[in-house]
């Protein structure tokens, strides 16, 4: 191959690009992250039009936005204390904070995956780190996230209003690795959604079983009673951790054990490498898939 | 380009080198591919892949301030070729050289978000295609201004007309100052006032660009625009050379091959 005679072309200060067969299925990866991170702006962009689209910035988009989870966690709590039998306002505060916390999972999954399938001709037609369309996702939800912050805080001052604690800030850690792993599980599901379009629908199911096997509807002390094996499951779950860990320092100020931090952030960041690898790997088709 | 350009240099710099591509890929025959079909299709013992030949062994070298032509029948591989260059589609052996930003191919059909204003449209086109924040504000309402859309602009992109999201690709590819202007069957569509308000911008870019490629049925544009051209044939490199040669060898090939036909839209 003969070299490009730079003396020549040093005057244009030409970008220069070269596109050649990949061996492994990756592209070189410290490129491809610094044209993400530059590009990062239309990640931000995208995100904003889709709320714009379903009218979250408008007033009542808003208030959806906290009447919809405030309503689910109100059903799921008529549900638990028909089944317990009893009411509990710590029991309320644990769900509010758990339910919150993982509809930024569910929801993070359930766009994420068909970021890609509903880009259209933006994928086809324009050169970009395509792994900003799952990201642009997840800041979706994230944004959606973000105005039931203050719906927490606001039963944290009526059902627990002694409880405040400098650890609380402690929490933004375990917030930090489900984010990481929404990351990375919205770049997983978008690249599966790709090749079996049916994905999308399986999803819901999925993830709401998923939320049953996490500490959002029962606190871990509550199934304390349950046969070893169970629990070995359960721990297994990243969001054990995760959920966990967050809502104990945000709800109670107590410090997690270590293992929860450890776990969390090792689920975190290797969901989100392999998610993310496996979405690089398979991309540069993804033109070719979406005609 | 520039007379400041040193003066020793008599070769003009490249743009564009394309060296031995070939793209072949792997397609399902069905429209949505879902896990569903797919295990019925596992149970059957049958795949439903389909390799495409879409390039073979296309070797062409662009230089700056050259605009080149691409003309072929559909499917041999124009489109394909314009993604590669773009880094769109990975080459499966060979390689393509870029010396430039390229633009985006929009013209090639609709815009991409049709729930999104045109205005919207722009800025995301804009920063999609790496210009920052800043750069696709400022040229936004200049694009939109280009347009001639009026009021049409902030509104969502499914009430445009065929002809009006047309206009609006065109004009991102072309205002995003793209040093490798790629124009996809843009003089196809639009009226006869913005067929010419597009001929003049594209011959403006002509001279600021460094290069230019420009992919049309209508022949008579390709001989008035560009000055070179290249000729594709079920993905293989028929020839290249002067727009006026290449045009007559295509209509001639394709008229021995369907007698009676129209020339020019071909």
């Amino acid at each position: 191959m003969t070299a490009p005679s730079r003396g020549r072309d040093q005057q244009f200060e030409p970008v220069y690009h070269y596109y050649g067969p990949h061996r492994v299925g990756l592209p070189p990866l410290v490129p491809y992250f610094r044209e993400l991170w530059h590009r990062r702006g239309f990640a931000a962009e995208m995100s904003k039009a889709t709320m714009r689209g379903a009218n979250t910035t408008t007033f009542f988009g808003q208030a959806w936005l906290i009447l919809n989870p405030l309503l689910l966690a109100g059903v799921y709590y008529l549900l638990v204390t028909i089944i317990r039998g009893r009411h509990e306002p710590s029991l309320f505060l644990h769900l509010t904070l758990g339910l919150f916390a993982f509809n930024l999972v569910g929801t993070s999954i359930n766009t994420g995956a068909t970021s890609v399938t509903n880009s259209g001709r933006l994928l086809i037609n324009i050169a970009f780190p395509r792994l900003l369309m799952p990201l642009a996702a997840v800041r979706t939800a994230f944004y959606r996230f973000l105005p039931t912050v203050p719906v927490y805080f606001f039963f944290h001052i009526i059902f627990a209003p002694r409880e405040w604690h400098p650890r609380m800030i402690l929490s933004l850690y375990f917030l930090g690795t489900l984010i990481l792993f929404s990351m990375g599980l919205a770049a997983f599901f978008a690249t599966l959604q790709v090749y079996f379009r049916d994905t999308s629908n399986f999803l819901p199911y999925f993830v709401r079983i998923w939320m049953y096997l996490s500490p959002v509807l029962w606190l871990p002390e509550m199934i304390l009673h349950l046969p070893q094996w169970i629990h070995t499951l359960i721990k297994i779950n990243p969001l054990y951790s995760m959920l966990g860990g967050y809502a104990e320092l945000l709800q109670e100020g107590k410090i997690p054990p270590l293992y929860m931090w450890i776990t969390s952030l090792a689920w975190g960041v290797g969901v989100a490498a392999i998610g993310f690898l496996f979405f690089i790997s398979r991309e540069r088709e993804f033109a070719v898939r979406l005609n | 380009m520039s007379s400041l350009s040193d003066s020793i240099e008599t070769v003009p710099a490249l743009a564009v080198r394309v060296e031995d591509l070939s793209i072949t890929y792997r397609t399902t025959f069905e429209r949505k591919p879902t896990l569903r079909q797919a295990i019925v299709r596992f149970g059957r013992g049958k795949r439903a892949i389909k390799e495409v030949e879409a390039l073979r062994n296309v070797s062409f070298e662009v230089y700056a301030g050259t605009a080149m032509g691409i003309i072929g029948a559909n499917g041999a591989g124009k489109s394909t070729l314009m993604r590669a260059i773009a880094g769109i589609l990975p080459p499966t052996s060979g390689s393509v050289e870029v010396w430039g930003k390229a633009s985006t191919l929009l013209a090639l059909g609709v815009g991409f978000n049709k729930n999104l204003s045109g205005r919207e449209n722009i800025i995301l086109g804009g920063l999609a295609s790496g210009l920052s924040r800043a750069e696709v504000e400022e040229r936004a309402a200049e694009v939109a201004e280009w347009t001639e859309l009026g009021d049409f602009i902030d509104m969502p992109m499914h009430t445009y007309s065929s002809g009006m999201s047309a206009r609006l690709g065109f004009s991102v590819a072309v205002n995003m100052k793209p040093d490798i202007l790629m124009i996809d069957e843009a003089l196809s569509t639009g009226d006869a006032h913005f067929r010419e308000k597009a001929n003049a911008k594209m011959a403006e870019l002509r001279d600021s660009a460094r290069a230019m490629f420009l992919v049309s049925h209508g022949l008579n544009s390709i001989k008035e625009m560009c000055t070179e051209a290249i000729w594709l044939d079920h993905g293989t490199l028929m020839m290249r050379g002067d727009p006026e040669e290449v045009a007559d060898a295509y209509i001639k090939f394709a008229k021995v091959k369907k007698e009676g036909s129209a020339v020019e839209d071909m």
